[in-house]
């Protein structure tokens, strides 16, 4: 009798070890295994069509950081795996890998190198997910302005439309004043981002100088190949100004095929989008005097730090870094500066280490050349924005004017008041 | 709609004469494409959907040889006879299989060998763009100022060339044997072939002068646009409604139809800058109410 009783309780202590034990192994072993693996980082990106550029020099960026910290021997000997995804610009095709890499692939952090159509639709994946996700590119300002789209676990790293906006009307009025450009022009990409950042920097230039006349508006499409009919437009409306937000190829056929009519012996351009290395060897004789916000040159900041970067980018790529190629090695420095920090994966606690902290950098103007991730709406600020003019060589660009970062926050603070958002 | 901009336009000579030598431009560029889209059409009874490729393969072309020679004419003449060959290869390898076949195996011939053209660019010349390769050192000057209108001397160079090759190419298809034996050729191949003439010969010569001609277009547009994969996409919307406005098949139609939808572009932007392409569409919609054989196209 007392054998059948031990025999149940021995039988009974099996069954209640083997549960806990199957317990444990369905919830405890994957942690454990996940502690000593690597870190895992899903890149959602562009890496085909007219805009492969993106994707590839955004990746590059981050490459560069993460094998540097990964030759250093890593986080306690894990070392940081990207994997990355193409979504071709699409959003539902974003939105869709995001989620696998978030639940198939088991990434840590995603590291979003989406442009700003497709970043949207990231934005709700990682909200829903709750995955700490960094983006990289995304100019939009509502990204991360707007409170209804904001959400506790992203950072924005790229550079912002209205920061851009402020710097760029603040650099147009002081030649405004100088030159008497009193009528302007635009000729912008016929979407979303075209039409936003041209609103937005007229909407600050006439602060500062109230009394220019907007006499016409090109909005030729995206990828547009012949941009005659505007060029002729602006022949026929003979204005001071041209601000354009053309980027690309399509900024590059443009600056070519309006060269032709003499177009800018006539009317000085304000072209947002032209200070980048790809685009400015591209066209095929750049005009001196043209104007530019210095999207990324090795020229500005003129320091040490930036042209080590460009040189080692250059050395390990071929090619000269892009805006993009900045934004992302900006933004993987962050990242493992956090982890290091909080010594944890956790996103609330990286999210809590990100907020505020300011870091050491090549683009950085801020104190002590910093640049620093703005806790109040989670989005980098202090990046070097300049604008000057080109030269048709190396270095590109002559005479560049930093952006006020103190006047920038304050028309931000504006902007943000006017939009309801603050 | 700006009508009174439109009127002040045409009452003044500058922007009269401006706009009509940028429509101009526009025109004879889509004319060199669309007129090797129609004639391939009007002689092989195919509709080429892979003749964007064409266009986009004669921009790559002059590109590369303009980087190898430096010298803009050989490198626009290299562009159009490359495509030359490469149309050869395309009708010998693919097209001449699918002569007899449905529109729907035609279609997806078509679209397979865009796709596998897309890619081996972007695998042979990379993802991004490339830069124009630009006008010739002669043209390199300021523009002319003709009743103040300015305009580009390059522009009229585009001009006058593509006029020449529309006049050749009229001259071909009318006072040649070879033009006689396209025309016969179009209208009944069979009695072609009974008459011991080869039919063959006429279907690939007919299918490599389609292929130049856009290779032509885009070596020419080279010039000043710049260079990336699938920019044949937008070349070929445009060719095909200027094919349907001109009528299929016909050259001549395709010159006008060329005109009238660069004339549409240019003076179209003064009126309604907003709807210069819906402006293309509601043209090709007005055409195939009022004339669905299109302008010169014929009664079948």
């Amino acid at each position: 009798m007392k054998n059948k009783k031990s025999y149940r309780t021995l039988r009974r202590k099996l069954m209640k070890y083997g549960f806990a034990g199957t317990a444990y192994a369905s919830i405890g072993f994957p942690t454990l295994l996940k502690a000593e693996s690597n870190i895992k980082i899903g890149i959602p990106t562009l890496l085909s069509g007219r805009v492969a550029q993106l994707g590839i020099s955004a990746t590059n960026g981050i490459k560069l950081i993460i094998d540097k910290f990964n030759e250093a021997g890593g986080f306690n000997g894990r070392k940081i795996e990207l994997i990355i995804r193409d979504s071709r610009a699409k959003p539902d095709e974003a939105a869709r890998m995001t989620r696998n890499l978030i639940n198939s692939n088991k990434v840590d952090i995603i590291l979003n190198c989406e442009a700003s159509s497709a970043s949207f639709a990231v934005q709700e994946v990682i909200r829903e997910s709750g995955t700490l996700c960094l983006h990289c590119i995304s100019e939009t300002s509502s990204l991360t302005a707007d409170p209804s789209i904001r959400t506790w676990n992203a950072f924005r790293f790229a550079r912002q439309g209205i920061h851009d906006a402020v710097g760029s009307a603040s650099y147009a009025a002081n030649l405004v004043k100088e030159k008497g450009l009193k009528k302007w022009m635009s000729i912008g990409p016929d979407y979303a981002y075209g039409r936003d950042s041209t609103a937005t920097f007229f909407e600050i230039l006439k602060k500062f100088s109230p009394n220019i006349e907007i006499v016409g508006q090109g909005w030729p499409k995206l990828f547009q190949p012949d941009y005659t009919e505007v060029i002729t437009q602006i022949v026929r409306e003979k204005p001071d100004a041209i601000y354009s937000c053309l980027w690309g190829g399509d900024l590059v056929s443009f600056v070519d095929q309006a060269a032709l009519y003499g177009t800018f012996k006539n009317s000085e351009l304000f072209a947002i989008n032209l200070a980048d290395y790809t685009t400015m060897s591209a066209i095929k004789n750049l005009p001196e005097g043209l104007h530019s916000a210095t999207r990324y040159i090795a020229a500005y900041p003129d320091r040490q730090e930036n042209r080590d970067f460009d040189s080692a980018y250059t050395s390990r790529f071929g090619d000269h870094p892009t805006n993009w190629s900045w934004e992302t090695a900006v933004a993987t420095d962050f990242l493992i500066s956090a982890i290091q920090e909080t010594k944890s994966l956790n996103p609330k606690k990286i999210s809590e280490s990100l907020k505020g902290k300011s870091r050491q950098s090549f683009i950085g103007v801020g104190e002590e050349n910093t640049v620093t991730m703005r806790s109040r709406d989670q989005t980098l600020v202090n990046y070097a924005i300049g604008w000057g003019s080109t030269l048709p060589k190396e270095p590109y660009m002559k005479d560049v004017k930093a952006a006020d970062w103190e006047s920038i926050q304050e028309l931000e603070k504006e902007w943000l008041t006017s939009k309801g958002w603050i | 709609m700006e009508v009174l901009a439109l009127l002040d336009c045409l009452s003044a000579p500058a922007c009269l004469l401006s706009q009509a030598v940028g429509g101009l431009k526009i025109g004879m560029l889509l004319f060199l494409v669309a007129s090797g889209l129609t004639l391939i059409f009007g002689v092989l009874g195919i509709i080429n959907f892979a003749h964007g490729i064409l266009y986009m393969l004669g921009a790559y072309f002059a590109w590369q040889a303009m980087e190898l020679t430096g010298h803009f004419g050989l490198s626009v003449l290299i562009g159009a006879i490359g495509v030359g060959i490469f149309g050869l290869a395309f009708e010998r390898g693919l097209i001449k299989r699918v002569y007899e076949s449905n529109l729907l195996i035609q279609i997806l011939l078509c679209y397979a060998v865009i796709l596998i053209v897309d890619d081996l660019v972007m695998i042979i010349w990379g993802d991004e763009f490339l830069s124009s390769i630009g006008v010739p050192e002669i043209f390199q000057v300021p523009p002319l100022f003709i009743f103040d209108a300015v305009i580009p001397p390059f522009h009229l160079a585009i001009i006058f060339t593509s006029l020449l090759i529309a006049i050749l190419l009229w001259m071909l298809m009318t006072r040649s044997r070879f033009g006689s034996l396209v025309r016969a050729a179009a209208i009944n191949p069979k009695m072609l072939e009974a008459l011991g003439i080869n039919t063959n010969f006429i279907r690939y010569s007919v299918f490599v002068l389609g292929s130049f001609l856009a290779g032509l277009g885009g070596a020419l547009a080279a010039s000043e646009r710049s260079i990336v994969s699938q920019m044949g996409n937008s070349i070929l919307i445009e060719s095909f409604i200027i094919t349907v406005i001109g009528g299929m098949g016909s050259i001549g139609g395709a010159f006008l139809a060329s005109l009238i939808i660069g004339m549409a572009r240019s003076f179209g932007a003064v009126a309604m800058p907003l709807f210069t392409d819906g402006l293309m569409f509601l043209i090709m919609v007005l055409v195939l109410i009022l004339r669905p054989r299109g302008i010169m196209g014929e009664k079948k």
